[in-house]
């Protein structure tokens, strides 16, 4: 059995894999401010769901940017190739795979074998990704959680045009004066970030999304399908993503 | 697991002999200062340094202090000092940092070199905008505050193919300069003289440029980082026989490295070209974390940009006036791209990391689609990480080196 983690700025998700690829256990949780912790919990909880010893782990993979605090990890590999292999793995073919997590956001393109053949990160700011969504629900005075339910339940799509998260939230506060209604700037919020991804790349041929916000809010996903007028391949646990391509580096590295 | 190990650093002996060069330079102008004369001039990296020592006079490089106060990580503390005068974070940072060390009294150079208390007040400054216009704004900053006269050449950009044209109007700008230097320097101008010292700084390019070749054998001897340090010399002293001795000893040492096949880079896997600035203040961490990854960054636009070919003594305005034309920074981007396509195969490169340099779009080229045409016209990797030169504010340590590691698994997966 090999085990992959993905210790994320958000969330730390643990992935248990068995010889035969198949997933025996999972785990997420917070990555909270003490990684090591969070990575060590994680272990803990796939391996007694699994009901397995830690002598039964032939090999752990960390990944995320917390990757070097896993000091129980045999090897490092970046986010970036883990969610590409991971996403790889549900879509077996030439493919982008778009990864929005809660502090960055990836464009990553790979070929008919699944090896990585370029990659883009988002700049420096929060724009397209998780962190942007907690600041804009911060300003409309929601929990993170309502924001699916709210965009789903909008009339029409309110425009936010900045790239800067700060600006964004005047914006905000500027069509709220204006009248406009949560739903309605909920709905333009999903469609800011989808904005800065698309800046990101042409995001050619078969789109793999993953990562934690997709998996929160799948409406965003069809927004998404709607902008690019394409079907979209969202795995069953996006945000496990990184974490099974972690797994399968460990598997490959263990000789399994 | 994979614990990033220290990498130790291979040494290079003539970097004692060079510091020593560079200890004198500034010990001399230091001292011109404080005795009225020789004159000071100060110059962009390529202005027309050759005349103005032929002329007689010391040169100073703010660029070269700007570097200093990258490299000590002491630039974001004056950087907010010029922002604070209405110098905008965005432009250049080395003139931010540099103009606000002096607003505040302070210099690297004290540090390093106990007695100097400050820059070498100029009698002159003379600029190129061959690079950009940043340098002229940055010299006419220091003009009004010292009260010195500020003069320079203003240059083509974007040129696709150097011309007569060109040259001429360039070499007829540097001849204009002659007189004002005269009246400030005192001194008559003397052909020869700037004969023997575009010689000299012919010499000086030829041997820079043999140092940067070793880096073509298997493994490098040499790389970026080093070469961002053993440049010094042919920044500020081109035209000296000192830089021309330096360079001869470098080049020894160096060779010897390729005769025993001694790697700067311990177990070298990948061969990496750097475009773009260099990120002062982290070279350290970066060569090591490179060096850790077993990625040699041995070639970079940045060094070759003191290899001046076109230098002939023969003719030296119009040398001059063709070699600092023909620099890469003042090329159309076609021109870059061939430049960069002739370098990934003269030194067999795995890949290229382009540093899109936040303060200096002249020496970033990676916002117009280039690396992209490079990738598919060589099948070469690149990688484009977001920083600066010297404001570290630009920088995410975590974002450039996840970048750095997973382009390197690209690598490792090609
Ligand atoms: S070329 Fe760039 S780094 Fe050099 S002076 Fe101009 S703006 Fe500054």
């Amino acid at each position: 059995m090999v085990l992959g983690i993905d210790v994320g700025a958000s969330a730390t998700k643990g992935i248990l894999l068995n010889q035969d690829r198949q997933v025996v256990s999972f785990y997420v949780r917070d990555s909270g401010v003490d990684f090591k912790q969070a990575a060590e919990d994680t272990r803990m909880n796939c391996m007694s769901t699994a009901g397995i010893a830690e002598d039964d782990i032939k090999y752990t993979i960390a990944s995320g940017y917390g990757r070097r605090s896993v000091s129980f990890a045999d090897d490092i590999k970046t986010e970036i190739s883990c969610h590409a292999r991971g996403g790889y793995f549900h879509h077996p073919k030439a493919c982008t795979i778009v990864d929005i997590g809660g502090q960055d956001s990836k464009v990553i393109r790979v070929d008919d074998a699944g090896k990585p053949i370029s990659f883009k990160m988002n700049r420096k700011c929060a724009a397209g990704t998780g962190a942007f969504l907690v600041e804009t629900a911060a300003r409309l005075s929601i929990h993170l959680e309502q924001m699916e339910g709210l965009a789903r339940g909008a009339q029409k799509e309110i425009e936010l045009g900045s790239f800067c998260t700060v600006f964004t939230k005047t914006e905000i506060l500027a069509r709220i004066s204006e009248g406009a209604c949560a739903e309605d700037i909920a709905r333009g919020v999903f469609g800011s970030v989808i904005k800065r991804i698309i800046e990101m790349d042409p995001l050619t041929g078969d789109v793999v999304m993953t990562g934690g916000v997709i998996a929160h809010n799948p409406f965003l996903g069809e927004m998404f399908e709607k902008k690019l007028n394409r079907k979209l391949f969202v795995p069953e646990k996006p945000q496990f993503a990184g974490a099974l391509g972690a797994a399968l580096f460990a598997l490959e590295q263990s000789g399994g | 697991m994979a614990e990033e190990t220290k990498v130790k650093r291979k040494r290079i002996a003539a970097t004692g002999m060079m510091k020593k060069i560079m200890a004198d330079y500034f010990y001399e102008m230091d001292k011109a200062v404080k005795a009225g004369a020789p004159k000071v001039a100060w110059c962009t990296s390529v202005g027309p340094a050759e005349l103005l020592r032929a002329m007689g006079f010391l040169v100073h490089f703010p660029e070269n202090h700007g570097a200093m106060l990258g490299a000590t990580r002491t630039a974001n503390d004056y950087i907010p000092l010029a922002n604070a005068i209405g110098y905008s974070p965005d432009i250049c940072s080395y003139l931010t940092s540099d103009v606000g060390a002096y607003l505040k009294g302070e210099t690297p150079l004290s540090k390093a070199y106990p007695g100097i208390e400050n820059v070498p007040k100029p009698d002159v400054l003379v600029f190129n905008t061959n690079q950009c216009r940043d340098v002229q704004d940055w010299f006419g900053w220091y003009s009004r505050e010292f009260k010195v006269p500020i003069m320079g050449i203003n240059t083509h950009r974007g040129v696709r193919e150097v011309t007569k044209s060109h040259i001429d109007s360039v070499a007829r700008q540097i001849a204009s300069l002659v007189p004002g230097l005269e009246e400030i320097s005192g001194n008559k101008f003397d052909l020869e003289r700037l004969q023997e010292t575009v010689d000299l700084s012919l010499e000086c390019s030829q041997l820079w440029r043999q140092v940067l070749e070793t880096a073509a054998n298997i493994p490098s001897p040499f790389t970026f980082f080093d070469g961002t340090i053993h440049m010094g010399p042919a920044v500020v002293l081109r035209g000296t026989k000192t830089a021309v001795d330096y360079y001869k000893a470098l080049l020894a040492e160096l060779n010897d490295r390729v005769d025993k096949g001694v790697a700067a880079v311990e177990g070298e896997r990948y061969r990496l070209y750097w475009e773009g600035m260099p990120i002062w203040g982290r070279l350290r961490d970066l060569s090591e974390f490179f060096a850790h990854l077993k990625a040699s960054v041995l070639a970079s636009t940045y060094c070759n940009s003191w290899i001046f070919d076109a230098f002939d003594p023969k003719e030296p305005f119009g040398s001059m006036a063709k070699a600092y034309t023909l620099l890469f920074i003042v090329r159309s981007d076609e021109e870059k791209e061939k430049y960069i396509e002739d370098m990934v195969t003269k030194f067999k490169l795995d890949g290229i990391v382009f540093h899109d340099s936040k303060t200096c779009p002249n020496n970033t080229n990676s916002r117009y689609g280039m690396p992209e045409r490079l990738r598919e016209s060589l099948d070469v990797n690149t990688v484009t990480i977001f920083g600066d030169l010297n404001d570290l504010r630009c920088y995410s340590e975590e974002q450039s080196k996840t970048n750095i590691e997973a382009f390197i698994e690209q690598l490792e997966r090609k």
